[in-house]
């Protein structure tokens, strides 16, 4: 599924990396635990959370991932903004609440990126 | 040796944390290494670099890249692990709620260290300090 197809689906909002909005994303990881992402996250996946901080650009920078929702309509700083534009990390923002988000994905076809 | 750098790491400065992980990704990539290593790279290294800023008195971060393998040494300076079968068992840990609530914490730390370097070596000693050695094939 296309990034543009999830922003749709989530009626989220972009808020940095819109250049990867034409690209296919196929699998989705759900946490707030940073250390599960790095530890069971694949790097072809898109993060869903609810926290909201710079670790979480920073772990997602690290496992090689390069999209972020944040839901429950956590909104992330401006200077987070910036990091992610400086990273080429895509950021969105939805208020659908992290199960439901991941309900609409799952429903659409996407799958768990768990590699566990 | 084709590169080596040394990065400090301050106790408690949570805004920092991640700057060194970060740069060495940069560096990397920039020496041509592959994307695969870099991302066992990454993740390892800012899990130590995360563990220095929660749990340490300060300490470095120390990386050496040679022609077949490179390695990515973790020290401080303090406290010491009392117990390293228990710290490297997943789940557990000693962070407060601070930390959790940055999304660390979880006691994966060591763990997801051990999993990601190709070798791994942990030594620690109560009042003088904590040492991690990792090594990562170049393939």
């Amino acid at each position: 599924m296309k990034l543009s197809l999830v922003r749709d689906l989530l009626d989220a909002v972009v808020l940095s990396g819109e250049n990867h909005l034409e690209e296919e994303i196929y699998f989705a990881f759900g946490c707030d635990l940073m250390s599960d992402v790095l530890c069971f996250a694949r790097e072809d996946a898109i993060l869903l959370t609810g926290l909201v901080n710079k670790q979480v650009l920073n772990t997602v920078d690290m496992a090689n991932m390069n999209s972020i929702i944040f839901v429950r309509n956590k909104m992330p700083s401006q200077e987070m903004i910036e990091m992610a534009k400086e990273r080429n990390l895509l950021i969105m923002a939805t208020r659908h609440i992290l199960f439901e988000s991941c309900g609409i994905l799952y429903q659409h076809g996407m799958k768990g990126a768990s590699q566990i | 040796m084709r590169y080596k750098l040394i990065l400090d790491v301050k106790r408690g400065d949570f805004d920092a944390a991640g700057e060194a992980s970060r740069k060495i990704k940069d560096i990397l990539q920039q020496l041509g290494v592959s994307s695969k290593v870099i991302r066992k790279v990454s993740i390892a290294g800012y899990e130590g670099e995360m563990n220095l800023a929660i749990h340490s008195l300060g300490g470095k971060i120390i990386l050496e890249v040679g022609e077949e393998e490179l390695s990515l040494t973790i020290k401080d300076i303090g406290p010491g692990i009392d117990n390293l079968d228990l710290a490297m068992t997943a789940g557990w840990s000693t962070a407060d709620d601070k930390v959790r609530q940055m999304g660390f914490g979880a006691g994966m730390g060591l763990f997801n260290m051990n999993k990601h370097a190709d070798n791994f070596l942990i030594t620690s000693k109560i009042g003088a300090g904590t040492k991690i050695v990792m090594k990562f094939s170049l393939e």
